[in-house]
């Protein structure tokens, strides 16, 4: 679940991990109130959204006058703010941050994950801040210091200095910087993250150390035992059908081609989207219906892959083990009669009481084109959806 | 032979009593699998058919002399349930899908710290188990598509696993040993463990291995098959066509930072000397080319 900045910085503070001082506004009214509130000689209106590269967008503005703070924030809310993260449709600003603004000496960085090989959360801290660490990691990777530390123990004050020195925060910055550090591993661990990053974090002309921006992600599988997190969730910054499809408990991601698929299990639902690409197909969605996929859940299912307008033929796969043949085969004709199906469907069936319920299908008056194996199956939905399909494609052609 | 489990595999059930410990319980016992008892803290002294149920597992397995357990415990109790597990008995499957990635990297922590580290082996979180076919099924795979024979089958994902072994048992290659290593970003056993005991078990003849992407352990898997390994393995990678930074409903199955797509795992798993399947459909007759 992602989290916006304002959020996070509340999060930080809660940890005594420094943050700007300032706060969230909905009008341009407050953003000035908020402002003169603050005091000082210059501000920073900031746009709330849940993607990167804000600046770049226009929407961060620095003002120097509660007038150019009125100002921004009336140009900022409401935009649709379009940023390397947000796609070309943008996204619609709807609150903005107003923080003090400080003069900045030295710009780093500091990211929290969860480090797969060794199984342990590493904090990842640079010297070179304020620009992608993903380019910094390309550019050159011994600039990224890393150091792993327990999920029981949190990170050691002796961690925190080592890495401090290693970023050139030394003097009397040493002891400020690693207790940073540690705070901000502590924050990660007991809010449940699965990624922190404070980018910039700076150190300030008057010798301040600020996260200047946060961004946190929590595991959706802990949000659970966070209620006041779960309360942070913006349902404005989320895909609506996405939305829905987790109140089903059905796992949906929005595509951008034109085949609709249903599959159980997430690696059979990869690979059914990988198939169809092979053969010249363009997949509208990943959806998987998981393990015990009902009528009322396949029927669901239906509703939000029909709901894309892009859609013009759909490919269920089902590999039933435990979950039947028959009583998926059941719940796709209660589907297809209760959305009044207009694309044509193929179905592929495999598993327990395939030939059950490949009969309840042919059986039925409705059109449905029926596979028997993997291949089939993606030629026929590609057919239908009328794209090429006279030979395979490689696939893979999209990635980055 | 097979690797880890067998007839004389005597499995303990965790969360016996809940709908899922309950059915599956029923499935493995149908299959052949030896329970010989389950446990569900409050439920000691009752039974599901006939299987005694007891509060601890350290109880359950003084009076049965279980020597492996599955976990059907609900997530937020299920990193306790491996951790009560782990003192007891060497094998633990963790079937539990949606456990808090900070709860694992925990567990995995104290289990390389406790005096059972050396001897335990945990097997997922978020996996369908293991199975040595015609001996023993731990996990909720249909039982049914598996024959015995000499494929080793080690895969991340769980449908795709059963879709890879009826395409074997279709083209009469029956399978030694699956294992479901899990979709979560941490879990107890990689690739690379399961590889190594493929490559020693005697009774594998080849090795089909199905990863996706997210993560690295594809790339390590191929660092130990160039390095180490002599039986022949075919593999398939999931997610050629997933776009970057979308979740693809694994908790561990994401492109971030232009790393762990398909495209990489496929080259350094060809140049480690696997055959990869092109299509989902093809990996059964990859495997079978090679023997």
């Amino acid at each position: 679940m992602k989290i916006h900045e304002y959020q996070a910085k509340e999060i930080l503070a809660r940890f005594g991990v420094p943050v700007p001082r300032g706060q969230v506004a909905a009008n341009a009214e407050q953003a000035a109130q908020v402002a003169r509130d603050l005091g000082g000689e210059s501000w920073v209106v900031k746009a709330q959204i849940h993607a990167g590269g804000r600046g770049k967008g226009g929407g961060v503005k620095i003002c120097r006058s509660l007038e150019e703070v009125k100002k921004a924030s009336s140009d900022i809310l409401g935009m649709q703010l379009v940023t390397p993260q947000t796609g070309p449709e943008g996204r619609k600003v709807k609150r903005v941050l107003v923080t003090e603004a400080c003069v900045i000496d030295r710009e780093l960085y500091a990211g929290i994950v969860l480090d797969r090989k060794t199984s342990k959360p590493i904090l990842m801290v640079s010297a070179e801040g304020g620009v992608e660490i993903e380019e910094v990691a390309a550019r050159s990777p011994e600039k990224i210091i890393k150091e792993s530390f327990s999920a029981v123990a949190g990170l050691h004050p002796y961690q925190g200095r080592a890495l401090a020195r290693k970023v050139g925060l030394t003097g009397q910055h040493l002891q400020p910087a690693a207790s940073m550090f540690v705070k901000l591993a502590r924050a990660f661990l007991d809010s449940d993250a699965s990624l922190v990053e404070v980018n910039p974090l700076v150190l300030s002309r008057d010798g301040r150390l600020l996260a200047l921006d946060a961004k946190f992600t929590i595991d959706d599988n802990a949000v659970f035992r966070h209620p006041d997190i779960k309360e942070y969730r913006d349902l404005d910054e989320e895909d609506p059908q996405e939305v829905r499809a987790s109140q089903f408990d059905l796992s949906y991601i929005k595509l951008d081609g034109s085949i609709g698929c249903m599959v159980n299990g997430a690696g059979l639902a990869m690979a059914t989207l990988d198939i169809i690409q092979h053969w010249g197909g363009k997949p509208a969605n990943f959806l998987d219906v998981g393990g015990g996929a009902t009528a009322e859940k396949v029927t669901e299912a239906f509703k939000i892959i029909l709901e894309d307008q892009n859609v013009r033929a759909i490919l269920v796969n089902i590999f039933g083990g435990i979950m039947k043949c028959d009583v998926i085969a059941t719940g796709i004709l209660a589907a297809v009669k209760s959305t009044a199906l207009k694309v044509p469907l193929v179905v592929r069936l495999e598993g327990t009481n395939v030939e059950k319920g490949k009969e309840i299908l042919r059986g039925s008056s409705l059109n449905i084109l029926l596979a028997d194996n993997l291949s089939e199956a993606a030629k026929k939905v590609v057919a239908a959806a009328g794209a090429p399909a006279s030979g395979p494609s490689r696939g893979g052609g999209k990635g980055p | 032979m097979s690797v880890l489990i067998g007839k004389s595999t005597r499995l303990l059930v965790q969360g016996i009593t809940g709908n899922t410990g309950a059915f599956h319980t029923r499935q493995a016992v149908q299959y052949g699998t030896n329970v010989v008892a389950g446990a569900t803290p409050g439920r000691g002294g009752t039974d599901l058919d006939g299987i005694p149920v007891f509060d601890t597992v350290e109880e359950a397995v003084r009076q049965t002399g279980a020597n492996a357990s599955v976990i059907y415990v609900p997530p937020p109790f299920a990193a306790d349930a491996i951790l009560e597990a782990a003192c007891q008995v060497p094998l633990v499957v963790c079937i539990t899908e949606g456990i808090p990635a900070l709860d694992m990297s925990r567990v995995v922590e104290e289990l390389k710290s406790s005096r059972a580290s050396s001897t335990v082996r945990l097997i997922g979180p978020n996996c369908p188990g293991i199975i040595t076919p015609g001996e023993s099924k731990i996990g909720i795979m249909p039982g049914y598509i598996h024959q015995p024979g000499p494929i080793g089958v080690v895969s991340r994902s769980g449908t795709l696993t059963y879709e890879a072994v009826f395409q074997l048992t279709s083209l009469q290659l029956g399978q030694a040993s699956c294992i479901g290593i899990g979709g979560d970003p941490v879990v107890g056993t990689s690739f690379v463990d399961c590889l190594r005991l493929f490559e020693g078990d005697p009774a594998t003849k080849g090795v089909v291995l199905i990863g996706e992407i997210g993560g690295t352990g594809e790339e390590e898997a191929a660092e130990f098959i160039r390095a180490s390994m002599k039986k022949p393995v075919a593999a398939f990678i999931a997610g050629r066509s997933a776009p970057p930074g979308k979740r693809m409903g694994h908790a561990g199955a994401i492109i971030s930072g232009g790393k762990g797509t398909a495209v990489e795992k496929i080259k350094a798993l060809e140049q480690a000397g696997a055959k990869v399947a092109a299509t989902p459909d093809k990996i059964g007759e990859t495997m079978k080319a090679l023997l």
